[in-house]
Parts: C-alpha cells; sequence; structure tokens
C-alpha cells in the first residue's frame, strides 16, 4: 500500500502539517542545463544552493538520461562541476506555490517541503507548443521531443516507422536521435517554408553550421520536406497512418508514430505566479537575469527560445549574479547578447505559418483535458468565457498544451496564474494553506494576489 | 545479467530495463492506450515531460501519476485506464 494513499484515509479532515522545511541561500528551480549552470556560479561562492526538479534526475529535457553517461563533452562539463561542489538535488520536487516573499512550497513523493531562499533562480526551461489537427489526441501521436524523451527513457523504438513534424531545429535533432535508436525515419515535415530557412542556415555560426550538417549527414537518405505538415492522424485504437499537406499535394503515410511538435514555449508559471512581468510570453529580465521581482532570477528558455547555449551563459549570470559575483557576470554579456540575437533569428526562420490555423477541424478536441471541441470554444470571445462555460484549460494541465495552441489559433490571451500552479494533492494543498497563515487552522487558498 | 526491474501492468508480470520510465515500460507491454479521456477516448503519452498528464496511471494504488516522471521501481503494481 502505497503511502501517500493510505496517509489520505488517516488523515482526512486534519489539517496536516509542513513535513519539512528547508532553508537556502540561493534556490534554483528547475535542473537543466540552465539550472544546472545557474547553481555551480552560485555554489562557486560557498552558498548553500539547492536545485529543486521535478524530473526524476538532473539534466532537464536535453540532457535528460544522461547524468551517468554524458551525450557530450558540454554536459560531462557541466555535471562534473556540478558533482564537485556541494548543491543539493531535491528531484520530483514539484513547486506549487508561494508562502511569502522568501518561501515555496513543493510537494514531493515523499510530502510536501517548504523551501526558503534569499535569491530564487528560475530555470525553468520549456515545453513543445502542440497544434490540434483532426487525430493528434490518437495515443502513438507525441511530441517530437516527447518521443525522443520516451526512446531515452527505456522505450524500443527499434523496428518503429516514425514521421517527425511539426517545426524548429528540434525535428532534426530528434530524428537523427531516434535513427541511432533504430528506428525508421520516414520523412521530417518542416512547416517553415525554404525561402525563410535558407538565409538562417547561411548566417549560422560554424559551430552550429557544423552541428547542422551532421545532424543532416546522419540523416541521410531521410526526406526533409520545407512547407509540410500534417493534416490528420487515423487509426482504429492508435496511430496508423498520418497525412500530411505539401503545396497542392496531400499523401498519407503507413507509421507507427509521429513524432510533432511546433517549436517550443517558454514554462512562465511560476514566474507569473510571483509576480515577475512578462513580455509576450517571456520573462522581462535585466542585465543580471534579474526579474522585475527584487531577488528573484530567470535563466535560459523562460526567458525567450534560445537553445542550449544561450540556456548556460544566462544560467551563469544568473548564478554569479545571486552570488553578488558581478564582476565574472559583467564578463558574460556579449556572449549572452551576441546568442540573444541568434535566438531572436531562430524565432523568425521558425515562425508558424498562418495556414496552420486551420489545422483543426471544428469537431477536433483543442483542450484535450476535458475534451472540448473548437466548435464548443468558437461559441466564445475569450478565454475565460470559454473557461467558465467549457471547463477548457481547468484539467490537470491547466491550460499549458490548449493555451499556446489557442493563443495561435483565435488570438485569445492566456489567463493570470493562480495557486497551485501544478495540480497537487489535496493534503499537499492544506499543508501549503496551514503553512501560509500559521495563525489561522481555517484551509484557505493561499492566493496572496 | 542485464539489470532490470520487474514489475506488474494490470496484473501481468513484465520485465524492463533498469531505469525505465513506467511510460516506456507500459508502452514495451504493447499497451499504447494509458487512460480514457473524459469522452472515452483511449489517450498515451504527448509530452513526455510531466506536463500534458496524458500518460497518468494508478501506480500501487495513488491515482493519476504521471508515468513518464516516474522510474520503473522492483514490484510496481501498474493499472491502467481510469
Amino acid at each position: 500500500m502505497c503511502a501517500a494513499a493510505s496517509c489520505s484515509a488517516a488523515k482526512a479532515w486534519r489539517l496536516p502539517s509542513v513535513s519539512n522545511r528547508r532553508q537556502f541561500d540561493v534556490l534554483v528551480v528547475g535542473g537543466g542545463p540552465s539550472g544546472i549552470a545557474a547553481a555551480c556560479c552560485a555554489a562557486e561562492a560557498s552558498l548553500r544552493v539547492a536545485i529543486a526538479d521535478d524530473n526524476p534526475d538532473l539534466g532537464g529535457q536535453i540532457w535528460r538520461g544522461e547524468h551517468i553517461f554524458p551525450g557530450t563533452e558540454e554536459a560531462a562539463h557541466w555535471y562534473r562541476r556540478l558533482r564537485e561542489l556541494s548543491v543539493e538535488h531535491l528531484p520530483g520536487a514539484r513547486i506549487f506555490a508561494q508562502a511569502g516573499a522568501r518561501t515555496l512550497i513543493a510537494e514531493t513523493d515523499s510530502g510536501v517541503c517548504e523551501v526558503g531562499f534569499e535569491k530564487l533562480i528560475l530555470a525553468t526551461g520549456a515545453r513543445e507548443r502542440f497544434l490540434p489537427f483532426p487525430g493528434w489526441t490518437l495515443p502513438n501521436v507525441m511530441g517530437a521531443g516527447g518521443l525522443q524523451a520516451l526512446a531515452k527513457s527505456g522505450l524500443d523504438v527499434r523496428a518503429g516507422k516514425v514521421v517527425v513534424a511539426g517545426t524548429g531545429p528540434l525535428l532534426l535533432a530528434v530524428a537523427s536521435h531516434l535513427k541511432q535508436y533504430g528506428a525508421e525515419i520516414l520523412l521530417v515535415a518542416e512547416q517553415a517554408p525554404r525561402h525563410r530557412l535558407l538565409p538562417f542556415a547561411l548566417r549560422l555560426p560554424p559551430s552550429k553550421l557544423k552541428d547542422a550538417l551532421s545532424l543532416r549527414r546522419d540523416l541521410a537518405g531521410v526526406p526533409y520536406l520545407t512547407s509540410c505538415w500534417p493534416v490528420a492522424a487515423d487509426g482504429e485504437n492508435k496511430l496508423e497512418r498520418v497525412t500530411l499537406r505539401r503545396g497542392a499535394r496531400t499523401w498519407s503515410l503507413p507509421c507507427d508514430y509521429l513524432a510533432c511538435g511546433f517549436h517550443l514555449v517558454p514554462n512562465t508559471e511560476l514566474a507569473a505566479l510571483l509576480g515577475c512581468v512578462l513580455d509576450d510570453g517571456k520573462v522581462r529580465v535585466d542585465d543580471f537575469q534579474q526579474t522585475t521581482i527584487p531577488a528573484v532570477y530567470c535563466a535560459g528558455e523562460p526567458t525567450g527560445i534560445g537553445g542550449l547555449e544561450l540556456s548556460l551563459v544566462e544560467g551563469q549570470i544568473a548564478g554569479f549574479a545571486a552570488a553578488a559575483r558581478f564582476d565574472s557576470a559583467r564578463r558574460l554579456f556579449a556572449k549572452r547578447n551576441k546568442l540573444g540575437r541568434f535566438a531572436a533569428r531562430l524565432e523568425r526562420a521558425f515562425a508558424l505559418r498562418p495556414e496552420l490555423k486551420h489545422l483543426p477541424q471544428p469537431e477536433t478536441l483543442v483542450c484535450r483535458c476535458e475534451d472540448v471541441s473548437l466548435l464548443r470554444l468558437r461559441e466564445h470571445l475569450s478565454w475565460r468565457a470559454a473557461k467558465l462555460l467549457t471547463r477548457c484549460g481547468m484539467g490537470p494541465c491547466q491550460g499549458r498544451i490548449c493555451g499556446p495552441a489557442l493563443e495561435f489559433i483565435l488570438g485569445w490571451q492566456p489567463e493570470s496564474v493562480r495557486p497551485p500552479v501544478f495540480p497537487v494533492r489535496v493534503e499537499s494543498l492544506m499543508t501549503a494553506a496551514a503553512s501560509a497563515m500559521p495563525e489561522t487552522s481555517s484551509p484557505n487558498p493561499v492566493s496572496r494576489s | 545479467m542485464p539489470e532490470s526491474v520487474q514489475l506488474k501492468i494490470n496484473g501481468v508480470p513484465v520485465r524492463v530495463p533498469l531505469g525505465s520510465t513506467v511510460a516506456a515500460a507500459v508502452l514495451l507491454a504493447g499497451h499504447s492506450a494509458f487512460r480514457r479521456s473524459v469522452s472515452g477516448e483511449g489517450r498515451g503519452p504527448l509530452c513526455c515531460m510531466g506536463i500534458c498528464f496524458e500518460c497518468r496511471l494508478t501506480i500501487d494504488g495513488q491515482q493519476h501519476v504521471r508515468s513518464c516522471q516516474l522510474l520503473c521501481r522492483e514490484g510496481m503494481e501498474i493499472t491502467l485506464g481510469e
């Protein structure tokens, strides 16, 4: 019998207490490259540093599963550096609420934990953007990074036929990786047109151009079609074939997996909960990566999708700044700004084409948690109205999947963020309420807006 | 002997490589639908990074656990469908 389940029965209606309180000089939320870099730079100043991360292991998505056998020299370097320092790792920690200006509350498998800090670094990464199209809810239609993560986590993709589709530099990396794992890649379908990708490729810095060419070599024999995207997925109980469109041509490909993602969306929910100002979906930061909330820094993808190198540099700047090592931080400004210009070109090259707004049919489900179709959503003028009447965005993902899709398809702006920013057990909510309001015993909401 | 763990999926013993996530183990065992959606559709993993909750399962009696974020442990009991 699981501890949490038996605990919920035994403790019904009794206010649980916070099982654990930890205090750190610097708390880093997110253990991807940016968070690891930030933690290292702060810990080198002999501060007490912790990384709280939702995943079972450090590395984020890009270095997932590489903590024991790093896939690149760069990953090996950062893991080594991290191991040499005393940085505490809080694995499986889901931050879901705030309990005062310098305290966050996390749910872990062993209970609720209050984490106090002097400086906070948000390195919460990004997620894939998904666009709804007929059949996208079928099993085995997954994110591009999603299928890659599964392959890294034990899924045997040998003999699997895979179509990789969507947009962004991730598609080539995923295709190459899956091929190395033994999958048969039938096609890489990139929605961006060749005339936008070519100038982008020609201006790539030498190191990135080398990477791109080597990926293309790995994929020798695999068609890479630009201006091409999936319009439907079909199958009885799981994916059996995907229908693609390119210009006037539409055709079907039988396959086992569709790995489909439309570039990335910054994870800004925690920043928004803390009250950090966002510009166009990105966390606003100053030169030292400090957000509009003093002592709260942000690094990596939440400040704008820029890729691994930019995330590492921003992480280092945030770590140095949080440790008051301002000169060290300043030395990285030029590099960060140069990589930032690359990020802006990336965004333009892989911008979504307007035709994709018409991918979902009226009956296509947009909200997968509550099964709400586009037809039902179109009756409403805003997300707020749709939410109240259809429950769109109110399921467990809390709009993280349908929100970015609706922003693109209907131009709906995301709603304000309220705690809990992550679905948690009722006991965790009650614990959070108790710790936020120590004078009362009433389990009121934790909101401090 | 290769390092592996054994778990049960709907009562059926399955052996998977050590370090596999529960989501990978369920797919390896031949299941592609992990749960039923509110309108009864079969659903499987989508994001595989803990965001979408499509891969949630009952694990050792605890409901709504995201199988993509959990590593397999010896003796785990997984129940598919809601």
